[in-house]
């Protein structure tokens, strides 16, 4: 490496003899920090419009009478969980243990979907109550919002299996481990996502 | 169960009345259709599907991928043209009583559909096709970062071009403008398939563009060659780096808005509805929020090209290539803080105006900077006017003026007065045209020996260049006119008389750039005739001045045999005055993505999906879902992604080069 450093500072030379080794997949955290970036945004706009209309009630029922603040403190908590969990899976990934890694993916993976089935558990009675999303512009924006968080839980969950079969297929090999580092990134992003919707969507709607 | 019932369940709301009844549309159909299966049966015949899907479909290159997506551009070029003059020619005949010769159904649907493909589907693959192949290439690489990605993103821009193609000879498309405000857009004033051709085409598209927008950040952030630091990029590298940061920060936006808007006509929901507490002018806002960075990523490029161009046919350094690196990122910056300009009528208020205004004018003085920077690197210079040099010559006389009645339009109060006007309407064609598409030509001129070996024909370039750039005054100055008199856009007939001669002018200025545009396609085809002829066998045909110049054209698969290194921002430039010569043995095997056809099966996929979302058709939209999902897995499982050009090919190709540069030394 410093061969080739110095060899650069020369302003005679203009081609390097030893090809320079680009590590294999050595732009794939950037790339994927750049995706999650973009479907930041999406999240962004999808807050700013609950901002907007998520007072306009229609003369229907708003978040006092709709939310079960203990039912979502619980499925938040199913969320953190997870990404301890995923944590966990991490720190095993980096001492190499194959099936450690597998469990705690395993564990990460029931927590998702103890959290999806909250949520839905959540959804299919605030529809039974008569609170659909065509409802009110609130409640539109509610479920889109919820839902488009939901649904990134659910790829990831398909995501998570996928991985777990490869990793049991191949092992931990590089790729393998580049693979479970951009999961991660995921899945702690859609935590911090989470952390917003529960702050400003059920939080800030009981009190305001 | 019977037949009432099944049908709609198989072809959902399908039926044989979408298909054209209009005779325009009819005959239009016929010719396609008969020039459709021409093609296919030519390519069966000469049995090119194999070369055609193993060489082209399914590469990875960046060079054919650029390639395939000018020539997308290019296609789609010609349909919005052909509705451009339509309406032209609707405008000038529509006095007086006379309707024209276009019902409102149709007339509505061709303004919707021209500005919709001419910025999604020409401009937008024009310029990622010209960063495709160029970035890698100055920038010393040997591809992108995530080469199957940008084949994937490549169908998927096609996959949506395809949709709206589809619009035209089966159903409709939108008749709501190329923005598609709601209500309007909503399901109960545009029932119809339209404005769901509109959403799915451009939502499939959108996910093409902001995937190669990633791509090419990461691959002008991770894979310069060594010595090139971010104040050695060349400007056009610089000017697609600003391009794509935009790209991923507004397209995400436009995602988000198109999805609320599908969900309202899909679902129900209400958030631009006009009850239960929607709120339209949110769509105004969001859209735009997108649509203005959009603006500067069709035009930032095109500033980095005139920039490349300028100072290789002045023969002199760019000037003030550190104020040009600046001027670009403060535009980049600036083009996030002016969207409300788009609506300054809508009551926003004196003090939001205010604002959104001043940043509006703001944004000129980067601009007119880059425009002194280029007219100083034109002083005193050595100047070839090459083609690429008299469109840039076009395009500051142009675009000036475009930028100023855009300055003009950024005072509130002038803007009350000509807002929604044929003013408008000329403002935004001054500067896309006299930027975007003057840059485009002179891109293709200045790039195409690069890309094939041979220059193109500069008797028939001279024709393009002298009926587009007159063509386009006869064309937009009459709208200027017209505008400042007060005359809305989008209008079919006319009342006052005393306007049509305005109109014939601007339809005879179209037709002056049909002429333009068929002499360009002229000059394509005479240059490949003649390509012996025009032959370049050095790699570098203009003397220019960065990296892309230093390997042979058309470079080889691994563009450069062995990686470059740099020590200035014309690094070409300065290898050429330090006598450098490349090496000519110690060649190694070079390590090289593999081709796959997974990104066009994806795509199919997905445009499988778009159509079956459009008609209705469930069970059709939920399989192709699927079918997405389970080839974007199975996809995965292939770990084996890349293969070594041996040691000795590269050695064939490189002396083979050196043959070829001895002998036009000899």
């Amino acid at each position: 490496m410093s061969a080739t450093a110095i060899k650069i500072d020369d302003p005679n030379v203009f081609h390097l003899e030893e090809e320079p080794h680009h590590e294999e997949g050595s732009s794939t955290m950037l790339g994927f920090w750049l995706y999650l970036m973009s479907d930041c945004l999406i999240f962004a706009m999808l807050f700013a419009v609950f901002g907007v209309v998520g007072g306009n009630y229609a003369a229907g029922p708003g978040p006092k009478e709709l939310f079960d603040l203990e039912l979502v403190a619980v499925n938040t908590a199913m969320l953190l969980f997870s990404s301890i969990t995923y944590g966990f899976a991490m720190l095993a990934m980096d001492k190499n243990k194959t099936r450690q890694t597998l469990i705690w993916l395993a564990v990460t993976g029931l927590f998702g979907l103890a959290f999806l089935g909250i949520e839905l558990y959540e959804f299919a009675h605030l529809i039974h109550e008569g609170a659909t999303p065509q409802r009110s512009a609130f409640l539109s924006a509610f479920f889109t919002l919820v839902g488009t968080h939901g649904l990134h839980v659910t790829f990831g969950i398909i995501w998570l299996v996928t991985l777990m079969v490869q990793v049991s297929w191949k092992g931990l090999i590089p790729a393998n481990k580049r693979r479970l580092m951009c999961l991660s990134m995921f899945w702690h992003f859609l935590d911090v996502i989470w952390i917003g919707v529960f702050t400003f969507v059920y939080l800030l709607g009981m009190v305001r | 169960m019977n037949a009432d019932t099944l049908i709609p369940l198989i072809f959902g709301r399908l039926t044989l009345e979408a298909l054209p009844h209009e005779p325009i549309v009819l005959a239009t159909m016929v010719v396609v259709v008969l020039g459709g299966a021409a093609l296919v049966g030519a390519l069966t015949y000469f049995k090119l599907w194999g070369y055609l899907w193993k060489e082209w479909f399914t590469t990875v290159d960046h060079k054919k991928i650029g390639i395939m997506y000018m020539i997308l551009g290019l296609i789609m070029f010609v349909r919005g043209f052909a509705d451009a003059i339509m309406m032209r020619l609707q405008q000038a005949m529509a006095f007086g009583g006379s309707e024209g010769y276009l019902n409102a159904h149709h007339y509505d649907q061709i303004f919707t559909a021209h500005g919709v493909i001419m910025i999604f589907f020409v401009a937008m693959p024009l310029v990622t096709g010209i960063m495709n192949y160029v970035v890698p290439l100055q920038i010393g690489a040997r591809d992108v970062s995530f080469p199957f990605l940008n084949n994937f993103s490549f169908w998927m821009t096609t996959a949506g071009a395809v949709i709206v193609m589809a619009s035209l000879f089966v159903g409709e498309f939108a008749r709501t403008g190329w923005l598609a405000y709601p209500p309007l857009s909503g399901i109960g004033y545009s029932p119809g398939v339209g404005v769901d051709y509109y959403i799915w085409a451009l939502q499939i598209a959108g996910v093409g563009t902001t995937l190669s927008g990633i791509n090419l950040i990461a691959t002008i952030v991770k894979m310069r060659a060594p010595g090139m630091g971010m104040m050695k990029m060349p400007v056009f590298t610089w000017t697609s780096l600003c391009t794509n940061v935009l790209i991923v920060a507004s397209f995400p936006v436009l995602t988000a808005v198109l999805a609320l808007l599908t969900l309202d006509r899909y679902v129900g929901t209400n958030f631009f509805t006009n009850d239960f507490g929607g709120n339209p002018m949110m769509y105004v806002n969001l859209i735009w929020i997108w649509g203005h960075p959009e603006v500067y990523i069709l035009i930032l490029p095109l500033f980095g090209v005139f920039s490349e161009i300028a100072s290789t046919f002045s023969g002199k350094k760019l000037f003030g290539y550190t104020s040009m690196v600046y001027a670009t990122v403060v535009i980049t910056i600036l083009s996030y803080l002016v969207w409300l300009h788009h609506f300054f009528t809508m009551g926003s208020g004196a003090s939001v105006n205010s604002f959104f205004g001043i940043t509006t004018m703001i944004i000129s003085i980067p601009t007119g900077a880059k425009i002194f920077n280029w007219l100083f690197t034109m002083y005193r210079g050595r100047i070839r006017f090459e083609l690429p040099m008299m469109w840039l010559v076009a395009f500051m006389l142009t675009f000036v003026i475009g930028g100023m009645t855009g300055v003009l339009l950024a005072v509130p109060p002038a803007d009350f007065v000509l807002h929604n006007s044929l003013f408008l309407i000329a403002h935004f064609h001054n500067v896309i045209i006299g930027g975007v598409l003057f840059g485009l030509f002179a891109a293709i001129n200045f790039w195409w020996p690069k890309a094939f070996g041979f220059k193109l024909d500069k008797f028939w370039g001279m024709v393009s260049f002298c009926c587009w750039v007159p063509g386009f005054w006869l064309a937009f100055a009459p709208l200027y006119v017209l505008g400042l008199m007060g005359v809305t856009r989008r209008m079919r007939v006319f009342d006052d008389p005393s306007l049509q001669i305005w109109f014939v002018i601007a339809a005879i200025g179209a037709g002056v750039i049909a002429l333009g545009i068929a002499a360009m396609f002229i000059q394509f085809a005479v240059s490949i005739i003649n390509r012996d002829k025009l032959r370049d066998t050095t790699g570098d045909p203009w003397g220019g001045r960065t990296l892309e110049w230093a390997t042979s054209s058309p470079p080889p698969a691994y563009n450069f045999a062995s990686t470059p290194v740099v020590h200035d921002a014309d690094a070409w430039w300065d290898m050429k005055k330090k006598k450098y010569q490349r090496p000519l043995s110690g060649y190694k095997a070079i390590h090289m993505p593999s081709n796959t056809g997974a990104g066009v099966i994806i795509s199919g996929l997905c445009l499988v999906m778009g159509l079956a979302l459009v008609w209705y058709i469930w069970w059709l939209a939920a399989l192709s879902f699927l079918g997405v999902l389970a080839v974007s897995i199975a996809h995965t499982f292939n770990y084996k992604r890349d293969y070594y050009i041996p040691a000795d090919e590269v050695r064939a190709t490189e002396e083979a080069r050196t043959r070829l540069l001895a002998g036009t030394e000899g």
